[in-house]
């Protein structure tokens, strides 16, 4: 993992010595143009762009759903219930006459609240968990045993299990799947420590007589954030499909908030005659996690180069 | 050999003993009370104590614990609370369907994806890797209702009326009605279910494939005349077999998660749907007994995958 911190040490260097001779031969080094570092940043990381991209549409269109010619996504009006999609209904009407493109849309918002909440929670949990067990001997064989444990329960069924004893709301749900994730992230970042803890530096640090918080502060957590941030990126894309799958099978949010797997699960009592109730927000799921994943590729060649040569 | 087989044997039980106490103790740790919750919106007060009763709310923690891990081991996972019937008797009915469906996937999964991996490697900065790799990518982001609803639409229903309507859309055959009939109900959801398994083996198994490619003996290999085939298939894979089986062992949770969602798209009545109506009636010894199932059917797929290691790579020994 010492990999992660050798890419900024050829950045450094070379921005240094663009300082000095820059200072005495002004003329000598051509002025950097914004817009080509644009484009060779599309150039070097396409994935990141193009996951970038495609997540701030989503995320524009979760935020501006309001304006975005949606009415009310709960307004019932059973006299127009399953209408094909046509110019005034873009994406049809479900069979209680609810607009589904409003639905779909205001549906970004909670697919989006729960993927990055879980990603949240479970990284800072997860990195508390692993820190305290790559650091303290006794207390590290009795947590990883519990996370053995959780972890030898498929994600689904401890959302599920967890779910089944509360009530639904958006707040129980983010709380099921963070508690199915943190184990991932706590066996990594306790990796990552246990690897580091031989690094000389921190050798160093420990012989000249620095507190373990501060080492911790200093030279642990910093190392710790770019596997984090590429995990939690998966952590999201997982999150939302885990949303989407409780509410659809009726364990998820409550049927009165539209989230994508809500609609579908709607949907799926008619969906061999009005397959497009199913479509919209399968479709728009897919692409969300299509983006977080494609971002998720992105920051992990960029972040972890050694990474990148092995998946 | 035998002493480490007893040793990884017996490490899979304290894992297992804390997959139960957590199962179990989630009735005492969920917020609000239990026994409302399951016992519904409508239920009377003599309900609730009812519910209370049956799972025991109403003793201590650690004696209904004990109690409760005796019968289990003694294979009764307790009683439905909405059918009344044993909960190892409803699972018993919905075993078949779910064991076919996630053996198939897995089998198919295998066949499709380790060739993919291997072609990828082989192709490695050619369109052939990029196309893999970019079908990955897909596989891992179309969740598994997605495809499966897609599969049945155009392969069951013809709904883009391409005569493709070869499967039937919904159902599933036992197969002591023939095999025939039993397969035809399982291609879509397997196919569905397969998708994200399906991009994991392949990715790692490009992964492991480049690593192991370039090594100084596949060189050797091919310097010396053997056919690029024979270099792939038996010296390349079989020293890649590791990373690839372990990844089949861990993927086995993504089949067991899919499984619930594939048997709802595809109304097949196993164990993934029992969970589902047991979530909808509250049923939690239901819940319970299906996440303790899986869990331990997990947990023994990766202790054979372990074993499996000295197979492949007879330089492991334990």
């Amino acid at each position: 993992m010492s990999a992660t911190a050798l890419p900024d040490a050829p950045v450094a260097t070379a921005s240094a010595a663009h300082v000095t001779p820059a200072s005495a031969m002004p003329d000598v080094l051509p002025a950097v143009r914004p817009r080509g570092r644009v484009l060779t940043f599309i150039r070097r990381y396409p994935t990141i762009f193009a996951g970038g991209l495609l997540l701030a549409v989503i995320l524009f269109i979760a935020v501006a759903a309001p304006l975005l010619g949606t009415t009310d996504p709960t307004a019932l009006a059973p006299a127009k219930r399953t209408r094909e999609p046509s110019m005034l209904y873009w994406f049809g009407t479900d069979m209680l006459g609810r607009d589904i493109y409003s639905r779909v849309l205001y549906g970004a918002r909670v697919s989006l609240i729960v993927g990055f909440s879980v990603a949240l929670l479970a990284s800072v949990i997860g990195m508390v968990i692993g820190l305290v067990s790559g650091f303290v001997r006794w207390a590290d064989s009795v947590i990883m045993r519990v996370m053995d444990g959780l972890m030898s329960i498929p994600p689904i069924l401890l959302a599920i299990a967890l779910m089944a004893l509360t009530r639904g709301s958006v707040g129980n749900v983010v709380t099921a799947i963070t508690i199915a994730e943190i184990p991932r992230v706590s066996r990594l970042v306790r990796g990552v420590v246990l690897s580091l803890r031989e690094q000389p530096y921190v050798e160093a640090a420990v012989a000249s007589g620095t507190r373990v918080p501060l080492i911790i502060w200093r030279h642990i957590v910093p190392n710790t954030l770019a596997p984090i941030t590429v995990q939690a990126t998966y952590i999201c894309a997982s999150a939302m499909i885990t949303e989407a799958i409780l509410s659809f099978i009726g364990a998820g949010t409550p049927p009165i908030i539209p989230s994508w797997g809500n609609i579908m699960a709607e949907g799926r009592a008619l969906w061999q005659v009005k397959p497009y109730i199913v479509f919209f927000p399968a479709v728009f799921l897919s692409l969300t996690v299509l983006a977080v994943n494609l971002l998720g590729d992105g920051l992990r060649d960029a972040l972890d180069p050694r990474m990148a040569k092995r998946v | 050999m035998l002493g480490y087989l007893t040793r990884r044997v017996l490490a899979t039980i304290p894992v297992m003993a804390i997959v139960a106490l957590f199962v179990f103790s989630l009735l005492y740790i969920a917020p609000g009370d239990p026994a409302a919750i399951i016992a519904g919106d409508q239920a009377t007060p003599a309900d609730v104590e009812r519910i209370r009763a049956g799972l025991g709310l109403d003793r201590p923690f650690l004696i209904r614990f004990g109690e409760w891990l005796w019968q289990v081991l003694r294979g009764d996972l307790g009683v439905s609370i909405f059918t009344n019937l044993p909960v190892t008797r409803l699972i018993q009915q919905r075993l078949e369907p779910t064991v076919s469906l996630m053996v198939l996937t897995l089998i198919l999964s295998i066949i499709v994806a380790v060739p993919m991996g291997v072609l990828a490697a082989w192709n490695q900065g050619t369109w052939i890797d990029r196309v893999i790799m970019v079908l990955a990518v897909f596989g891992f982001s179309v969740p598994v209702f997605v495809v499966g609803y897609l599969l049945a639409y155009v392969f069951a229903l013809d709904g883009f009326g391409l005569g493709l309507d070869w499967f039937p859309v919904q159902g599933y055959t036992p197969l002591a009605r023939g095999f025939g009939p039993w397969l035809s109900n399982l291609v879509l959801p397997s196919v569905a279910l397969g998708g994200v398994y399906i991009a994991l083996i392949a990715r790692i198994t490009r992964a492991t494939m480049l690593e192991v490619l370039s090594q100084d003996y596949i060189r050797t290999a091919k310097a010396k005349g053997v056919g690029s085939r024979t270099v792939l298939f038996l010296h390349a894979l079989k020293n890649a077999a590791v990373p690839i089986v372990t990844v089949i062992g861990i993927g086995v949770a993504l089949l067991i998660g899919g499984a619930v969602v594939t048997e709802s798209v595809f109304a097949i009545p196993g164990l993934g749907r029992l969970v589902v109506d047991a979530i909808l009636r509250r049923d939690y010894p239901v819940i319970q007994g299906v996440v303790l199932l899986f869990s331990f059917v997990y947990v023994l797929v990766n202790l054979g995958v372990d074993l499996l290691y000295t197979v492949f790579d007879p330089r492991i020994r334990y």
